[in-house]
């Protein structure tokens, strides 16, 4: 299986170009539609596993770079215990596991934060503002509840703001969504394979006679082989192209609404993500050359 | 090109051996009959003289390899140089008489020349049904297609396995003349047969040696031709 595969799954399937190197085969229309049929509907399915698999890695992406892991501590107190509280709170933040940095939001920065909304003029220095000490996680997270309550034992005016932390779950579910889908094209490549060479095993066991008198007449197992390769890699492409146009059909028809969020309505492919499909019907040819010449390599071993 | 020497065979584990210390060469351009009872073991040895079958003891060589160590793709190679004839000549019965006497050529993957296909087809006596499907064909148009099968590559050797076996007397000499043709051309021929009749008719166009198998081996026939 070297550079010269894809030559090969091309000369495959090249209709006819070999004399009659196809007609030795006794034609059966059974299998040959079995197959076909397997390739188109496996094909079908795939794309929509990969529709899956794509929009959820979108959904995860998107909900992931909202997320960031970071939150903030809000510290609204007198004057006189600003500072006590929140070195209380930094100190606190210190020992907290699932914390990887805690930073104290300058005054400065804080102004510059606050500008665009009040203009330059307002003496922001001089309006009741509370001190904002912002929190880096680690990957794993912290402990939202347990920091409630230790903040509300020694620092009574911090309160947490983790607004963002409620779609972690939802994350972690489109990923594990993403990867799912892959599986199941994966599984879906498997299942091809495995009923391709089913298919195959039964069509070179009922052409035993002929394959004798190949034989009788010299053929080498290569061009036997070759006879039902080529075969079952033109009608697994032929069947899974149909599957594809059928499957992407499908999806080009759901309505497009631009509603954000509604993930049923994004299911489709977006920009360059339509080319996937297309890989579909040339990696059935393949899996059906492959599982076709495995199956006649045995079986033209047993028949000897 | 095909020697045999102190060849063994037996089918099978339980049964005892069918053809014993077997000594023969098969040269270029020779003539040989092989004869003996049905039963005595004729397929047998030719099966062992194209590699169809492996000798459980002694030693064949064809075309100078030791066959015990020549793979299927080796013995595929043998079958190009060595035209037979079956017994029951077999055919791919979807295939035209005509494809199915060009499939050697087809498998060999030479282009074939249709000047000399159909020259060949005339040679035998078939162009009138090239086109027919082979289980429409008489037995002796059968023995002819398969005779035209194994003479397409230009073999070095024939091995013809009871060519006159279900044709009649006329049939028989035509096929007969067909083989001393082909040996006149060069090529080496073998016939398995019981005919006796057959041999006699022979001896007169080619000067031909005749093997008879008897108790398991073989002997050169004597007078009783
Ligand atoms: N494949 C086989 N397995 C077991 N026995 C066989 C096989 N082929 C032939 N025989 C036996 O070997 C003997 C010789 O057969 P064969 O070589 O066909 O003889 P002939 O061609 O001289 O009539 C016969 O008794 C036959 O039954
Ligand atoms: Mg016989």
């Amino acid at each position: 299986m070297t550079g010269r595969l894809p030559r090969r799954l091309v000369d495959a399937l090249r209709p006819g170009a070999e004399g009659h190197a196809d007609r030795v085969v006794p034609p059966s229309g059974y299998t040959a539609r079995l197959t076909t049929f397997t390739a188109a509907a496996m094909a079908f399915l795939a794309v929509f596993a990969l529709a899956l698999s794509l929009a959820a890695g979108r959904l995860a992406d998107r909900w992931s770079g909202a997320l960031a892991q970071t939150s903030t501590i809000r510290i609204s107190a007198p004057a006189d215990q600003m500072e006590t509280q929140t070195r209380a709170v930094l100190d606190l933040l210190q020992t907290t596991p699932g914390v990887a940095s805690a930073r104290l939001i300058e005054e400065d920065e804080q102004r510059a934060l606050l500008e665009p909304w009040f203009g330059p003029d307002v003496p922001v220095g001089e309006l009741p503002l509370p001190r904002l000490i912002e929190i880096v996680e680690t990957p794993d997270g912290y402990d939202p509840q347990g920091l409630r309550m230790r903040l509300s034992a020694e620092a009574p005016g911090a309160v947490l703001d983790d607004h963002t932390r409620w779609r972690r779950p939802l994350v972690t579910a489109a990923q594990r969504l993403r990867a799912l889908g892959l599986l199941s094209v994966g599984l879906i490549g498997g299942a091809t394979a495995a009923m391709i060479t089913l298919a195959a095993h039964a069509a070179l066991a009922a052409n035993a006679q002929v394959i004798e008198v190949l034989r009788l007449v010299g053929a080498r197992d290569a061009y036997i082989a070759r006879a039902f390769v080529r075969r079952f890699t033109r009608r697994a492409a032929l069947g899974a192209m149909a599957g594809t146009v059928a499957g992407l059909a499908g999806i080009a028809a759901l309505p497009d609404t631009t509603d954000a969020g509604a993930f049923l309505t994004q299911l489709g492919f977006e920009g360059l993500h339509w080319l996937w499909p297309l890989t579909v019907p040339p990696l059935a040819g393949a899996v059906a050359y492959g599982a076709t010449q495995a199956a006649a390599r045995r079986v033209l071993r047993e028949l000897t | 090109m095909i020697a045999l020497k102190n060849v063994a065979h037996s089918y099978g584990h339980g049964g005892g051996e069918l053809l014993t210390d077997i000594t023969l060469d098969l040269a270029p351009g020779s003539f040989h009959f092989l004869t003996g009872p049905s039963g005595a073991g004729k397929t047998t040895l030719l099966k062992l003289c194209y590699g169809e079958l492996k000798p459980s003891a002694g030693e064949i060589q064809l075309f100078g390899r030791n066959v015990r160590e020549m793979t299927r793709d080796d013995i595929a190679g043998v079958r190009r140089r060595v035209g037979v004839v079956h017994q029951d000549c077999r055919f791919l019965d979807h295939l035209s008489v005509a494809e199915n006497i060009a499939l050697p050529l087809d498998v060999a993957e030479r282009p074939p020349a249709p000047g000399d296909l159909s020259e060949l087809i005339g040679w035998v006596g078939l162009s009138a049904r090239a086109r027919a499907l082979p289980p429409e064909l008489s037995g002796g148009e059968r023995q002819r297609a398969a005779l035209a099968r194994a003479v397409i590559l230009g073999p070095e050797m024939v091995l013809a396995d009871e060519p006159t076996g279900n044709v009649d007397w006329e049939m028989s000499l035509k096929l007969l003349r067909l083989l001393v043709e082909l040996n006149r051309m060069g090529t080496a021929v073998l016939i398995a047969t019981h005919d006796l009749n057959l041999i006699r008719a022979a001896k007169a166009q080619v000067s031909a040696r005749v093997l008879r198998i008897r108790d398991r081996t073989l002997r050169l026939a004597g007078a009783e031709l």
